[in-house]
């Protein structure tokens, strides 16, 4: 109840300060899948687990340290048994090894670093959940790139299918619309490990993990902010009987 | 109160004017009854001041002005604000109220400049204070310029870029002078660490000082008030004004009201959407700066949109010198114009209550332009936005430069000789 | 003043709780700025406890480990440096370690959890230089014939004995302090941090 009548004003709020510019700022729109951000501990750290072992060799999330993940409940004893595996420490930033220079060299760009790259991802067109929820999801088989794979939102990106194991093979049925832009569909042409849900599942546990890992605070930032306002209303009541009890002598 | 803190008041009395100087600005400070809502802004604006001040004081602590490359390939600076963000305790808080902080200024100083423009509290005897509050606007304008290439994100760094470039346009020193500004032939960590030197010291201190000079002046010729009346006009034996009342506590413990509002409002951004939707801390922030690579689409913030909307209508050259030239000049000009309202405004009347409907439609089509402007400064510009902007823009200097005829030849209700309350 | 002659009851009450309730929000919001003072999650993990492989050193060795950009010893002390303990109790300040210079558990005649090893900030107490190691006996060590082997402060001249204790008469004023550690396993030593944390 207390947090719906956060959730309203919040509402309120948002709407009445930028309703018309995010209602304008559509038009060369990306298509978005909205992502199911989920703040639950079992798939933060199941999260956790595909970020470290899948998106880790490449990408840094070098403002992050390894024992903040106790914050998404894991144990330091199971940061170590099960995220660890080059004898960093707890206390380490989560760094590669590989030097923005290399990555340049080797894909084209260097591969961001992914602490804040959900909030970076963030546009008119949707969350930045919503954008990486959709581009994990669409990449497409494609021979004419050096790395034999393209995406749907981010065309030519550097970036290989990490996950093409889990989730298979897609092909891009490419249709040209008839004011010249193309609409592309994809197909399962060769399965994954994972089922389409389970792949879908595994995807937003990871994007909820990149968007606590962007802003580890968040959850405790809104429980200190509830406390604060319940505060200031009743701050507010106070003041205004006192303000009220003095002007009551102004004829 | 006892005699020995009494004794005490004394012995500072003596050597200080601590009673008098609490007597002269707030316990006997006198200020019209009738303030109403858009007179809390002012003092809302000095806690806002206090604030970023307060805030800015603890960032300084851990931010580190450094635009090289760390370990991670990550710019020092940046990363020395995801470190305050994450690492230093309290500290996103610190900085979500400085940053929150910018915003909440911007609108609180907007607001509080429209009730000055709504009552006449710039007409004689009040210009210096007009002008003293043009000039802080413009100081913040600064601050909040330079504050933002601080997080050395991309939109800070292209952010400063162009309007750096600005400088550029200016005839024959243009080129120069934007590369004393840079220090450098590119945005780079000589920009960054002056603009730090000025963003936390230099404008702050020319702040302050132009804050005390805009509350002596004020002080010293008396609040104006919604019904425009001169309060002073109007004493009684004691030689008080009638329709005054001492500052405190009377408008002290009303403030505080208004303090709390605010704050609950500030809090709501600062604690539920410090992102402010995009606006108060854009998305395009969170990228490291890049000289390689600009976003597809870069806008100011906010609250510097409608002038940067001025800036870009401006699509001829004239005499000779390029469009860009005259764009920085419309640009300057719509600012430094507000200054000269003392002298534009030539009805009887101070107050909206009693100026006729000419004004009033002329401040309505103002404010519609204001927000137009502000908004299209977001947006890419497109043809038919540009030309949209070019309108607005001739009606923003319109409002200004037609007022010494407009305001005279409006029809204008009778002032009443007290002023009215309840 | 007439304000005050006017003030009535409620008014009274209102001011109290509108102040009292104000200052509760200004001590709130000093609590963010007060911690911002305090040492960071980079600081923290900077002195973080670290693990020292003992396994490799012999008796009457000595290494040394960083924690929190300090150095500490591990010293492995022989039966005869260990009875040399005995000789030093006369000639040291405070030989039963009563200054709070150590945990609970290592406030004992050896000052650490095993008697073989010592476990000791190698920063001297008076102003903060390291001693440097004297593990000769006698007029071999350059400190007297007598010297049962021990620590020098090279700038102040302060004596230890080979449990860190500060001999009478010194400038230092205190025992060589010993940081919480455990044993991990029999050669492993976590210093940084007790057994009960």
């Amino acid at each position: 109840m207390k947090m719906s009548l956060i959730n309203l004003i919040k509402r309120a709020a948002a709407v009445l300060m930028f309703a018309p510019a995010v209602a304008m700022a559509a038009g060369a729109a990306l298509h978005l899948d909205k992502a199911p951000v989920s703040t639950d501990p079992a798939a933060l750290q199941h999260g956790a687990k595909l970020f470290v072992n899948y998106c880790l060799n490449c990408h840094g999330a070098s403002y992050v340290r390894y024992n903040q993940l106790q914050n998404i409940g894991l144990s330091e004893q199971a940061i170590k048994d099960n995220l660890l595996f080059t004898g960093e420490k707890t206390g380490d930033l989560m760094k590669i090894a590989m030097l923005p220079a290399e990555g340049k060299q080797w894909f084209g760009a260097a591969p961001p670093d992914l602490s804040v790259i959900a909030r970076s991802r963030a546009s008119g067109d949707g969350s930045g959940a919503d954008w990486l929820y959709t581009y994990l999801r669409q990449f497409y088989r494609d021979p004419q790139r050096p790395t034999g794979w393209n995406n749907v939102i981010f065309a030519n990106v550097g970036m290989p299918h990490a996950f093409w194991e889990l989730q298979g093979e897609q092909r891009a049925n490419i249709t040209e619309n008839a004011d010249g832009t193309k609409t592309i569909a994809l197909e399962l042409v060769k399965p994954g490990k994972l089922s389409v849900e389970e792949y879908d599942k595994a995807v937003a546990d990871l994007v909820s993990f990149l968007v606590w890992m962007g802003e580890p605070v968040a959850e405790k930032r809104k429980t200190i902010g509830t406390f604060v306002l319940i505060f200031l209303a009743g701050l507010f009541v106070l003041s205004y009987a006192l303000k009220k009890n003095y002007w009551k002598d102004i004829h | 109160m006892t005699t020995k803190s009494q004794a005490l008041l004394n012995w500072v009395d003596e050597r200080f004017p601590l009673t008098s100087t609490w007597k002269a600005h707030l316990s006997e400070y006198y200020a019209p009854k009738n303030f109403n809502f858009w007179y809390f802004f002012g003092s809302l604006a000095l806690l806002v001041l206090v604030l970023q001040i307060i805030t800015g004081i603890f960032l300084v602590m851990h931010y580190k002005p450094d635009a090289s490359l760390n370990a991670a390939g990550v710019p020092v600076a940046f990363a020395s604000v995801e470190y305050i963000m994450r690492e230093v305790p309290g500290g996103w808080l610190i900085r979500y109220l400085h940053s929150t902080g910018a915003s909440a200024f911007f609108i609180v100083v907007y607001l509080h400049m429209f009730r000055g423009l709504i009552y006449g509290s710039y007409r004689k005897p009040r210009e210096l204070i007009w002008i003293f509050g043009t000039l802080i606007f413009l100081a913040l304008m600064a601050e909040a310029f330079m504050g933002y290439l601080l997080p050395w994100g991309q939109m800070s760094y292209w952010g400063a870029q162009v309007i750096v470039n600005l400088f550029s346009a200016i005839p024959i020193i243009g080129p120069d002078l934007s590369l004393v500004i840079r220090g450098d032939f590119v945005i780079g960590d000589a920009t960054l660490n002056r603009f730090f030197s000025f963003h936390v010291i230099a404008v702050p201190l020319v702040l302050i000082g132009l804050v005390l000079a805009h509350i002596v002046a004020l002080h010293e010729v008396g609040s104006n008030n919604p019904d425009g009346v001169e309060i002073k006009k109007k004493k009684d034996a004691t030689g008080k004004p009638l329709d005054g009342i001492p500052f405190h506590p009377y408008y002290t413990v009303k403030d505080i009201v208004g303090v709390v509002v605010f704050l609950f409002f500030f809090s709501v951004v600062v604690f539920f959407m410090p992102e402010g939707g995009g606006y108060f801390l854009e998305y395009n922030n969170f990228i490291p700066a890049n000289p390689m690579v600009t976003p597809p689409h870069i806008a100011p913030v906010w609250y510097f949109t409608p002038f940067y909307s001025i800036l870009r209508a401006v699509t001829y050259p004239l005499f000779g010198l390029d469009a860009k030239f005259w764009g920085v000049v419309a640009m300057g000009a719509s600012v430094v114009i507000i200054a000269f309202l003392p002298w534009l405004d030539r009805s009887p009347v101070k107050s909206i209550r009693y100026k006729g409907p000419v004004f009033k439609i002329a401040l309505v089509i103002f404010v519609i332009c204001f927000f137009i402007l502000g908004y299209l400064g977001v947006l890419a510009p497109t043809p038919g936005r540009t030309l949209v902007s070019q309108i607005c823009s001739v009606l923003y200097f319109a409002f200004f430069l037609l007022m010494p005829w407009y305001s005279k030849l409006d029809k204008v209700k009778p002032v009443p000789e007290r002023v009215t309350f309840k | 003043m007439s304000v005050d002659e006017r003030m009535d009851s409620s008014r009274r009450t209102l001011l109290l709780a509108t102040s009292a309730a104000g200052g509760v929000a200004a001590v709130a919001t000093a609590v963010p700025f007060v911690a911002s003072l305090t040492p960071s999650e980079r600081a923290k993990a900077a002195g973080a406890a670290v693990e020292a492989d003992v396994s490799k050193l012999a008796p009457g060795e000595m290494m040394t480990v960083e924690w929190r950009g300090k150095p500490v010893w591990i010293l492995r002390r022989t039966p005869e440096m260990l009875a040399s303990l005995d000789k030093t109790d006369d000639v040291v300040s405070d030989p039963a370690s009563d200054e709070q210079q150590q945990p609970e558990y290592a406030k004992n005649k050896h000052r650490s959890i095993k008697p073989e090893y010592l476990v000791t900030v190698g920063i001297c107490t008076h102003l903060g230089c390291s001693p440097t190691e004297k593990f000769k006996v006698g007029a071999e060590s350059g400190l007297g014939a007598d010297w049962p082997g021990g620590f020098l402060c090279p700038c102040h001249g302060s004596y230890f004995d080979l449990a860190g204790r500060v001999y009478k008469s010194m400038p230092a004023p205190t025992n060589l302090e010993i940081p919480p550690h455990q044993y991990l396993s029999d050669t492993s030593i976590l210093v940084g941090e007790d057994g009960k944390a």
